[in-house]
C-alpha cells in the first residue's frame, strides 16, 4: 500500500514537467515574440535597442533548454514571473484572487453534492418513478444549458424580478448564492446521473440478494450496501471534475462580475498576458493532477481493492 | 422481446425527430439570406429596442437591428463552424488514428501517449490556454478546438483499426485477394462508421456550446458578425428592460445542443457504444 502511494506520487512529477514543456513550448512556438509582447502590453513602442534589453532582461538570448530549466526552477519557487500589463511579481496578484474563486468553487461543489446524492440515489432505488425521471430531465438539461446563459435567467428571475439576490459582485453569502448554483448545475447532472446508474448497478449485485434473504431491514441494506459502494464512481467523478470547475469558474465569474481568478485570466488573455496566462494553466493543471491524487487515495481507503487492480474509473 | 422492440422504436422515434431538427436547422442556416426579413447587420437606431411587429419578428436589439433576422444568421455561424471543427478533427483524427493502428509500435506509443496528454487536462483549460497564448480570435478559437476534439476521433479509429487487424476475415480477404480498398470499403468503414457517428454528433453539441462560451467571452466570433453566444454577451446589459434579447439566443443554443446530445445518446444506444 505504502510503495502504490508512492508510486502514484511519482506518476504526478513527470505529468507536470509535460504540462510545463507544454506551456513552454506553446509560448516559443507563438508566433509572438515575449520581448515584443511585453513592451506591447505595457504600451512602450518597441525599437530594436529597447527589444534587445527586453531580450537580456528575461534570459530570452540564452539557449532553450536553459531557458527552459531556468523556468521550471523558478516555477517550482511558485515564481511565474512578472505581469506584463501591471509589472507586478504574477503570483502576487493570482494569489490575491484565489480566495474568491475559491470560495465560489467550494460553494458550488457543496451544492452539487447536496443536490446529487439525494436525488441519484433516490433516483436509482425508485427506477423509473416520477423523482426518477426528474433526476434523468436535470441530467439531461443541465449538461446542455449554456452556463452563461443560465446564469443570466437567474440574475434575471431571482435579481431583477424577485429582487431575492444582488445582481453581482462579491460580498455576503447572498452574493455566492446565484453564481454558485450556475456553477453547480452541470456538476449536478453529471454527478446525478453517474450515482444512479452505479446504485442501479450495486442493486443487482449478489451482496444485496444475500442481505435480503438474510433479513436485513431494507434501510440498512441501502445505507450500508448499496449507497457505500455507488458513491465510489462519483468520488473519482469529483477529483475529475475540480480543474472543470475551476475553468467553468472563468464564465461565471464573468457572468457575475466575481472579482476571481477567472476574471483576472480573460482580462490577461485579452492583453496577451502571458506569464498570467502560464500561470493560470499550470496552476489549473496542478490543481487537476493533485486532486485526482486526493481521489485515488480517498477510493484506495474505501475501497483497498483498488491498490491492488489499479485504476478502474479512468 | 416486445419490451426490447418497443425501446427499439422508441430510440427510432428519438433519432426520426432529432435528424428532422437538424435537417430543419441545416435549411435555415443553408438558406437565411433568403429567410431572413432583415440585413443581420443592418444598423438603424431609428427602430432600437422595438417589440415584436410585422417587420420585425422577434422585435429589434440595442443598435435597431432585426432579432429575427440574427438568429437565423447566427445558425449558419454555429453550424457552420461546428462543422468545420467537426471535418477537420474528424480528418486529423481518421489520418492519426489509421497511422497509429497500422504501424502499432513506438509510433503508436508516442501518438496515443500525445492523446493522453490531450485527453488529461480539462477541455476548457487546453482551449483557454491556447487562445490565451495564441491570442484571442474566431480563428484561434476553431484551431483550438480542433486540437482538443480529433483526439477522441483518433483514439476511435485506432481501436478500430487495432481490433479489425487481429479479425480472420480481414486476413481471408486478403488472402482471395481482395484489392486495399475492398477491404477498406467493405469491412473497415461499415466498421468505423457507427462509433464515429456517435462521438460526431455529440462533439457537434460540444463544439457549438464551446464557440459560443468564447464568443459570449468575447474571444471568438466578433460583433457585428451574428452569433448566439455573442449576441447573448450584447444582451446581457439589457436584462432588465428587454430580457427577450438575450433569450432567443440562449433557448437556440440549447436547442441545438440539445438536439445533438439526444441524437448522439440514442445513437450510442442503439448502436451500443458506450460514450466518451
Amino acid at each position: 500500500m505504502g510503495v502504490y502511494i508512492l508510486k502514484r506520487i511519482m506518476t504526478i512529477i513527470p505529468i507536470f514537467l509535460i504540462a510545463t514543456l507544454l506551456t513552454f513550448g506553446m509560448i516559443h512556438l507563438s508566433p509572438v515574440d515575449p520581448a515584443e509582447a511585453y513592451l506591447a502590453a505595457a504600451n512602450i513602442q518597441p525599437t530594436e535597442e529597447l527589444l534587445e534589453q527586453t531580450r537580456q532582461e528575461f534570459g530570452l538570448d540564452k539557449p532553450l533548454l536553459v531557458q527552459y530549466i531556468n523556468s521550471v526552477m523558478k516555477i517550482s519557487q511558485f515564481d511565474f514571473g512578472v505581469s506584463y500589463v501591471t509589472n507586478k511579481p504574477v503570483w502576487e496578484e493570482v494569489s490575491s484572487r484565489m480566495p474568491a474563486t475559491i470560495q465560489l468553487t467550494v460553494g458550488s461543489l457543496i451544492i452539487a453534492i447536496l443536490a446529487s446524492i439525494p436525488l441519484g440515489f433516490l433516483a436509482g432505488i425508485k427506477k423509473n418513478s416520477g423523482i426518477d425521471h426528474f433526476s434523468r430531465f436535470l441530467s439531461f438539461f443541465g449538461a446542455s444549458i449554456p452556463s452563461f446563459w443560465f446564469g443570466y435567467l437567474l440574475i434575471f428571475f431571482f435579481s431583477v424580478k424577485l429582487d431575492l439576490f444582488p445582481v453581482e459582485g462579491i460580498g455576503t453569502w447572498k452574493h455566492l448564492v446565484l453564481p454558485a448554483i450556475t456553477l453547480a448545475l452541470p456538476l449536478i447532472a453529471l454527478y446525478t446521473r453517474l450515482l444512479r446508474a452505479s446504485v442501479l448497478e450495486s442493486l443487482e449485485e449478489p451482496y444485496v440478494l444475500f442481505a435480503r434473504t438474510r433479513g436485513i431491514h431494507e434501510k440498512k441494506i441501502m445505507g450500508k450496501h448499496v449507497l457505500r459502494i455507488a458513491i465510489s464512481p462519483m468520488i473519482t467523478g469529483l477529483g475529475m471534475n475540480l480543474g472543470k470547475l475551476m475553468t467553468g469558474a472563468i464564465i461565471v465569474e464573468a457572468v457575475f462580475s466575481w472579482p476571481g481568478f477567472g476574471r483576472y485570466f480573460i482580462e490577461a488573455v485579452f492583453n496577451r498576458d502571458v506569464p498570467v496566462i502560464q500561470c493560470y494553466v499550470l496552476l489549473a493543471a496542478g490543481l487537476f493532477l493533485i486532486s485526482n491524487l486526493i481521489v485515488d487515495l480517498i477510493q484506495m481507503y474505501i475501497d483497498p481493492r483498488i491498490s491492488r487492480k489499479g485504476r478502474q474509473f479512468q | 422481446m416486445i419490451a426490447s422492440l418497443s425501446v427499439l422504436v422508441k430510440s427510432q422515434k428519438v433519432i426520426v425527430i432529432c435528424s428532422l431538427m437538424l435537417c430543419t436547422l441545416l435549411f435555415i442556416s443553408a438558406f437565411a439570406p433568403w429567410l431572413a426579413p432583415n440585413d443581420p447587420t443592418l444598423v438603424n437606431f431609428a427602430h432600437k429596442l422595438q417589440g415584436p411587429s410585422l417587420n420585425y419578428p422577434l422585435g429589434t436589439d440595442h443598435l435597431g437591428r432585426c432579432t429575427f433576422s440574427r438568429i437565423l444568421f447566427g445558425a449558419r455561424v454555429s453550424l457552420g463552424f461546428a462543422t468545420l471543427i467537426f471535418i477537420s478533427s474528424l480528418t486529423i483524427g481518421l489520418i492519426i488514428g489509421l497511422i497509429a493502428g497500422y504501424k502499432g509500435g513506438w509510433v503508436d506509443q508516442l501518438l496515443m501517449r500525445f492523446a493522453d496528454g490531450v485527453m488529461a487536462f480539462p477541455d476548457l483549460l487546453l482551449v483557454l490556454g491556447l487562445v490565451g497564448i495564441w491570442g484571442a480570435g474566431l480563428k484561434q478559437v476553431v484551431l483550438a478546438l480542433i486540437f482538443v476534439q480529433w483526439v477522441y476521433y483518433a483514439r476511435v479509429i485506432r481501436g478500430v483499426v487495432l481490433s479489425l487487424k487481429e479479425q480472420n476475415y480481414i486476413t481471408a480477404a486478403k488472402i482471395s485477394g481482395s484489392s486495399q480498398w475492398k477491404i477498406m470499403k467493405k469491412h473497415i468503414i461499415p466498421n468505423v462508421l457507427p462509433p464515429l457517428a456517435v462521438i460526431g454528433t455529440l462533439e457537434m453539441g460540444w463544439a457549438i456550446m464551446h464557440l459560443s462560451s468564447m464568443s459570449f467571452l468575447g474571444l471568438g466570433v466578433q460583433p457585428p458578425i451574428p452569433e448566439w453566444g455573442a449576441m447573448i454577451h450584447e444582451g446581457k446589459s439589457y436584462i432588465r428592460t428587454d430580457p427577450l434579447l438575450m433569450v432567443y439566443p440562449g433557448l437556440m443554443i440549447m436547442l441545438v445542443v440539445v438536439t445533438f446530445n439526444l441524437l448522439g445518446e440514442s445513437l450510442s444506444e442503439r448502436f451500443g457504444i458506450k460514450r466518451r
